[in-house]
């Protein structure tokens, strides 16, 4: 089985100019390879949904995009991955300012034991955005408006956040994310551990924050992906099948296993 | 082919095993509850009259002859002054028909030797009183004190009791009139130990006890945590580390005595540090607490959900602010819990201590971590020892307050987990 067909050749990747470049990325868990040789360009202000079967290497993708997978002790990424030109596994990079422009939301809503208000102000306190109370509070209020939560928790942001609805606390989280002003925002299932009208509240919001933040998400509905991405990027046994415009992904597969997994053959 | 027969046989057969099981189980507890009742009973029915001392009502005729024969009212004459024969000279006038040198002694040892010093204390805090009579309340000796609290019958044969015939009658005598009293016993948790059990106290084990115990928990809680907090957050997984924790989770099983063996040969014999002394004691229980300290807040720190530390790094926290924001604060409730345990542990212990002179005969209360003292279990181990029969007594209400201390730690410990711990 041929690893990589449809990627545009070498001589073309070179010359773009898309926000997050991956050359050849390989990962591995110990001595097991989790990642073959993945190129894919994810351009600025668009969705980028990663799509494929459990185990496919889609979410190890993601989490190089911020390096969360430097908590793994046996974790060991190969090749290049730049962001607006940044190397992210330069040395010398810190990893911390990484995370700040590439924030991150998680599968199940995972809110800290704290008030809705210190959920959001912890980043930019931590990262010594603000300088005063005041600008704190335009923070928080503004990333609560931009997540949509701003009029329903309004008048209670001194109550815990774990005590909100689990679509609110992803909304929270993704209000949390966003405090920061990332330019890129990571979403590794975000809508699996909701149900359809929370799942309908967060597509909408993607859709909304497009026009400010790169989105790159995981999922494993096909219809989601369908729903908010513009680009989709098909992953199968930890090689990048496939990537194209969602559109074209969904009507016409160029890879036969593409096509397999959208119509539901396997996956 | 099975039958309805089979099936319903079957189903009564898993009912009664189920009914078993559950007996073992409740069998099980009732035993051990039955234990922990037959010992809480034994101690409190042996130790309740140990609170309660009697004491003997004396009119004491402060005689200025005695006290202070010059009138200068010197404190230093007062200080010295036989404050002995005030309450001999008052016992055998209300005894006059005591003849004889012998029985003038014995009569006057039915007050507690230590009754001077009563006096001498009512004189030096009011000079004034020299010269004026008195009723005042005099410690009974322990042999009255047991008569008193009915440790032994009048009945019982003269020959195997030190409180003779003649004793009971002059005490008969004392209760007609009303001068015999068991009144609360504040001796007991004012003063160090003593020869005389009327004399003994635990405060100056109790004293001892809070002074090792600071220094067990100053030492043992910093260095714990920081230790189990590295080793879970921040150590490397390899080989060392491994050997590091399969050490850590040794000593824990290590017997106690051993950590004293090693007390004595570092703290005292290399490092020359003072015998008997908290500092030293509270250093050897230290080590003893460590391990125990170090597993549970290892513990604790791995029930934080991945997802709390997963959220903390995606916003750009630190290692160090994911630990000390985020995990630290979650596993709290679960520290302390884990170091009130290992402090009870320590404050029951005896062995250790024993190794490296804490269990001396010290009467004073301890000023400080380095002045000579002991602890409340060795005070018990002490005092169990000895064989005047009040002593007896003392020892199970010694238990009792250790016991209480015990207690009241846990209680401490279930507070702050219930407190603390639905906080996700």
């Amino acid at each position: 089985m041929d690893t990589v067909v449809t990627e545009p050749n070498a001589a073309a990747l070179a010359e773009t100019n898309a926000m997050i470049v991956a050359r050849d990325v390989n990962v591995f868990y110990g001595d097991k390879q989790a990642l073959f040789g993945v190129n894919l360009d994810i351009p600025e202000n668009q969705v980028t949904a990663l799509i494929g079967p459990s185990g496919c290497g889609k979410s190890t993708f993601l989490r190089c995009l911020n390096r969360m997978n430097d908590v793994i002790d046996v974790c060991r990424v190969e090749g290049t991955i730049k962001i607006e030109g940044q190397d992210v596994y330069d040395p010398a990079l810190d990893v911390v300012q990484l995370r700040a422009r590439v924030g991150m939301v998680f599968q199940k809503p995972n809110p800290f034991p704290k008030s809705i208000y210190d959920n959001i102000a912890y980043g930019p306190r931590i990262h010594g955005i603000v300088t005063s109370k005041a600008e704190l509070d335009e923070i928080v209020h503004s990333s609560l408006e931009k997540s949509g939560l701003l009029k329903e928790v309004e008048d209670r942001l001194d109550e815990p956040g774990t005590g909100l609805s689990g679509g609110q606390q992803q909304r929270l989280c993704i209000a949390r994310a966003i405090a920061v002003s990332p330019d890129v925002i990571l979403m590794d299932e975000p809508c699996s551990a909701l149900d359809p009208i929370a799942t309908a509240r967060i597509e909408e919001l993607i859709e909304n924050l497009r026009e400010k933040y790169t989105i790159v998400i995981v999922t494993h509905s096909m219809q989601q992906a369908a729903r908010v991405s513009q680009r989709t990027a098909f992953f199968h046994l930890g090689n990048l099948v496939e990537v194209d415009d969602t559109e074209q992904m969904f009507t016409n597969p160029r890879d036969e296993r593409t096509q397999g997994y959208i119509t539901g053959r396997y996956g | 082919m099975v039958t309805d027969e089979d099936r319903a046989r079957n189903v009564r057969k898993r009912y009664a095993s189920e009914r078993r099981f559950k007996g073992y189980g409740l069998l099980a507890i009732a035993l051990a509850l039955g234990a922990l009742a037959w010992l809480v009973i034994s101690i409190v029915s042996t130790g309740y009259t140990a609170f309660v001392q009697t004491r003997v009502q004396l009119e004491i005729h402060f005689d200025p002859q005695v006290i202070d024969p010059s009138g200068t009212r010197d404190i230093a004459v007062l200080r010295k002054a036989d404050y002995a024969a005030l309450y001999r000279n008052s016992i055998r006038g209300q005894f006059t028909e005591v003849t004889g040198r012998r029985d003038k002694r014995a009569l006057s040892r039915l007050v507690s030797s230590g009754a001077d010093l009563e006096l001498r204390a009512m004189v030096l805090s009011n000079p004034e009183i020299i010269g004026t009579r008195a009723k005042v309340w005099l410690t009974a000796s322990d042999e009255v004190d047991q008569f008193h609290k009915g440790a032994f019958s009048r009945k019982s044969p003269e020959a195997e009791r030190q409180f003779k015939d003649k004793h009971i009658a002059w005490y008969d005598k004392l209760v007609e009139n009303g001068q015999v009293e068991a009144q609360f016993n504040d001796t007991l948790f004012t003063a160090g130990t003593s020869r005389e059990p009327e004399l003994a106290g635990i405060w100056g084990a109790i004293v001892g006890s809070f002074w090792t115990m600071m220094v067990t928990l100053l030492l043992s809680f910093p260095i714990g945590v920081s230790t189990a907090v590295y080793l879970q957050e921040f150590a490397p997984k390899n080989r060392w580390t491994d050997i590091i924790e399969v050490n850590i989770n040794n000593l824990a099983a290590v017997p106690s005595i051993v950590y004293g063996l090693l007390g004595l040969a570092v703290f005292l014999n290399f490092f020359g540090l003072p015998r008997s002394a908290p500092l030293v004691g509270g250093m050897v229980l230290a080590l003893m607490t460590l391990p125990t300290i170090i597993i549970a807040t290892r513990a604790a720190l791995s029930a934080v959900p991945p997802s709390i530390r997963e959220a903390a790094l995606g916003v750009g926290a630190s290692k160090q602010q994911m630990v000390l924001h985020h995990v630290l604060p979650l596993a709290l409730p679960g520290i302390m819990t884990g170091t009130i345990i290992g402090m009870a542990q320590a404050l029951g212990e005896t062995a250790p201590l024993l190794m490296i002179g804490m269990v001396a005969f010290i009467v004073d209360i301890p000023g400080g971590p380095m002045s000579a003292s002991t602890v409340l279990p060795v005070q018990i181990f002490l005092w169990s020892d000895l064989p005047e029969r009040a002593f007896v007594e003392r020892t199970s209400a010694a238990i009792l307050v250790l016991l209480g201390f015990l207690v009241v730690m846990n209680f401490i410990a279930v507070l702050l987990r219930k407190r603390f711990e639905r906080r996700w």
